[in-house]
């Protein structure tokens, strides 16, 4: 028998964030906090760490080598790469997207902030807010992080004084007024010793906020969610052509906006054609209502044809469709974008292809200043482009939907995923 | 209304969208199957994205050849119970051909040996994406690994080369020759994957449960007593009341002591263990950077 206690799992929720931070601001250490802290290290892994931290001379164990993955980024000491990491409490489990901090990197950090609830930018207490940080704030606001919680770090360095903390939260208030994020929140915390990570600090009485754990289970993201404009688009046609189902044709995808329900009117796109929803199919048997991230199979009270890379919508609710389309773009590869240059997208479950019309400006990601003299986009830049698409889409501003708002460009000749465009 | 999706149907729900991701964008996708949990929990996700129609690709089974008999009935079983097409391509075969040779010692290891195995039947189906069942949370050469790997003509991986993998969509393109590897599991932990299992009531192979079992301890991994290993000096067997962790090559997947014997004592277990999953494998002890070196190569 389960008893209700061993089934609190039934019920948990599900955070993704990233965490950001110049070189040496304690990311790692605090990660590997918050791992250890919460019990999610096993010994064999603690054992390896010691081991490590032993051959390397470091003092102590050294909780930022749980989170360096690969032989190159061991053997420089740096973290190159976005690195998934995972821990639970009975509240959450928790998908951390680690991502380093250097300038070159804007690519990675791009990456795990695209599929992040909320986003925990470090700042060393010693340096305050630098230009770096400004950085990680205007991406999470780009990729539309709804919580960003700064993290002023190295509290013990400075003598867990409040006047350092209330300084650093007045020049991040300042410049974040120039963005567009919702929640933001400050915490002083020593990832070396432990202070408000997990443990509320006894060195700082004047803090009187929940700490960082105590946060990150807390936030609420229910509502982060788009779960007015209905979209759907079609990832598969479920055709079973057996005796049992002979007739049966579903349209499996996954739901990106909206409810939809059994007996809703519902339009496809590109035909416009208009039908019902006759069922809302799983395995588990049919469902009520469908809402994101919910993957799901539709069957439709009239048979019209649609396909992959068609979209399910209400008629009373459509979503744009065009093939001039401005977006913002993070340029992700060593190859500079071309202008004229032509490229395949990918944009959720179509495909198409497109050529590059204009680039309007370029952003200094650091001042978030225009810069319209020099518009060529290399890698880790950050610019307003326009292209034209071979065949229309069907979008909402990536503001209003992350997902029928966002997609790539492919290199046609090397298959590389080489921009992220967000659609104005 | 509560528009909320637990943690697990999240995670069934993205793994669901990858599989069909995958059936959508390549010709001819293939499922690694080795009758493992991951694998039994990868096949029921496969169901549920393309229901009520069958799988759209066909399992395959790469055998080492050194077996849990009760994993082998268990993999038949359920491929029967499915409706799904087995492949088996077994190292034996390899080594038969000359292509690989078995390694020498008192546990010959074919986990090695296997992505040989598993290279030449990708090539001798033309299989352009494999699904993997392997989780980030394994092991630190994972925590990089995104959903769609993409793997050059030789099948290798290269950790400083890999496609950024933005939102949920995913870059399957690719030149003649080469593969992908498709992990859709990639945000479970292990925890995650027992919750899964328990809450699907999922039936898995008998030896994850607590039983008698003769074993012997080699530098502290418990192994079952089998035809392919050899005592050495000082080694005695001795029988112990223990379960599997994972299911694998006979010859380095090591047992834990344990009396759990239903999926709830597993999940209590697992929740208060005190070692990784990949701990109990002898394999990885090999070296540090074991598993990134055996990745580069193609293994699973
Ligand atoms: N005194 C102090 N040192 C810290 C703290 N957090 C991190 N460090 C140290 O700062 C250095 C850089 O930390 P690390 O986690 O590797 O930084 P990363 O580059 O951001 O990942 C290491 O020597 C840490 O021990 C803290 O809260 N207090």
């Amino acid at each position: 028998m389960i008893t209700k206690a061993e089934n609190t799992y039934l019920d948990m929720d599900l955070l993704r964030f990233t965490t950001a931070g110049s070189v040496d601001d304690g990311k790692s250490t605090l990660i590997g906090r918050l791992l250890y802290d919460s019990k999610s290290i096993f010994e064999d892994q603690l054992e390896a760490i010691e081991r490590s931290s032993e051959q390397r001379g470091d003092g102590y164990v050294n909780l930022a080598l749980l989170t360096d993955g690969l032989r190159a980024e061991r053997e420089q000491g740096i973290t190159i790469d976005v690195a998934y990491r995972y821990f639970a409490t009975p509240k959450r489990k928790f998908i951390i997207a680690d991502t380093p901090g250097h300038i070159q990197y804007t690519r990675n950090m791009v990456t795990g902030a695209s599929t992040a609830n909320l986003a925990i930018i470090l700042v060393d207490a010693r340096h305050g807010v630098v230009e770096q940080t400004c950085r990680h704030a205007f991406i999470a606001s780009l990729l539309q992080i709804k919580h960003i919680i700064v993290a002023v770090n190295k509290m013990d360095l400075v003598n867990y004084d409040a006047e350092v903390f209330e300084k650093i939260k007045q020049d991040f208030t300042d410049f974040s007024s120039k963005l567009s994020v919702p929640d933001i929140r400050f915490i002083p915390i020593s990832a070396l010793h432990g202070d408000n990570v997990v443990d509320p600090s006894n060195n700082m009485p004047w803090y009187k906020g929940g700490t960082l754990l105590y946060t990150l289970e807390t936030v609420n993201i229910g509502s982060d969610l788009n779960h007015v404009d209905s979209r759907f688009p079609v990832q598969w046609v479920i055709r079973p052509l057996s005796d049992q189902y002979h007739d049966f044709r579903g349209y499996a995808g996954r739901v990106e906006g909206g409810v939809f329900k059994a007996g809703d009117e519902v339009m496809a796109l590109p035909s416009g054609f208009t039908t019902k929803i006759k069922s809302i199919e799983t395995m588990d048997g049919p469902v009520e209502e469908a809402f994101p991230p919910m993957s799901v199979t539709m069957t439709l009270e009239d048979d019209i044809d649609i396909s992959r890379g068609d979209m399910i919508v209400k008629p009373n609710n459509q979503p744009q469709v065009g093939q001039d389309i401005e977006l913002m773009i993070c340029w992700l590869n060593d190859k500079k974008l071309a202008v004229g240059g032509k490229y395949t997208i990918r944009h959720t479950t179509k495909e198409a292809r497109c050529i590059v019309k204009d680039v309007r400006y370029k952003v200094n990601i650091n001042t978030l200043h225009r810069i319209e003299d020099d518009r060529t986009i290399g890698l880790n830049d950050i610019g307003r482009i326009v292209i034209r698409t071979t065949s229309p889409l069907f979008y909402d501003s990536y503001k209003k939907n992350r997902a029928t708002g966002s997609l790539i460009l492919i290199d046609e000749f090397t298959n590389e995923t080489v921009g992220a465009g967000m659609i104005i | 209304m509560n528009y909320n999706l637990s943690h697990l149907k999240q995670l069934e729900a993205e793994a669901i969208f990858v599989m069909r991701e995958v059936a959508a964008q390549f010709e001819k996708p293939v499922l690694l199957f080795s009758g493992g949990k991951d694998s039994i929990v990868m096949v029921r996700l496969a169901q549920k994205a393309f229901f009520p129609a069958k799988l759209p690709f066909p399992l395959m089974h790469i055998d080492t050849g050194h077996n849990f008999e009760e994993a082998i009935e268990f993999r038949d079983m359920l491929v029967e119970k499915v409706g799904a097409r087995l492949i088996v391509r077994t190292v034996q075969e390899s080594i038969d051909k000359g292509r690989v040779v078995e390694e020498k010692g008192p546990n010959p290891s074919r986990n090695g040996l296997q992505t040989v195995t598993l290279l030449d039947a990708i090539e001798e189906f033309k299989f352009d994406a494999a699904f993997g069942g392997a989780r980030r949370d394994e092991e630190k050469a994972r925590a990089k690994e995104r959903f769609f790997s993409h793997r050059d003509e030789f099948g290798q991986w290269d950790p400083k080369n890999q496609r950024p993998e933005l939102w949920n969509l995913f870059n399957g393109k690719k030149q003649l020759g080469e593969h992908f590897r498709v992990f859709p599991l990639s945000n479970w932990t292990e925890m995650d994957v027992w919750q899964y299992i328990a809450m699907e009531n999922l039936e898995i192979p008998s030896i994850y449960f607590s039983h008698k079992r003769t074993v012997v301890n080699r530098n502290g991994t418990l192994l079952a007593k089998s035809d392919y290993i050899t005592l050495l000096n000082g080694e005695k067997y001795e029988e112990k009341q223990i379960r599997f962790r994972t299911v694998g090559d006979m010859t380095c997947t090591g047992a834990v002591e344990s009396t759990a014997s239903t999926i709830e004592e597993i999940i209590q277990e697992v929740a208060s263990a005190r070692q990784t999953e990949r701990g109990t494998r002898a394999d990885d002890k090999r070296s540090e950077a074991a598993m990134e070196d055996r990745k580069k190569q193609g293994y699973f």
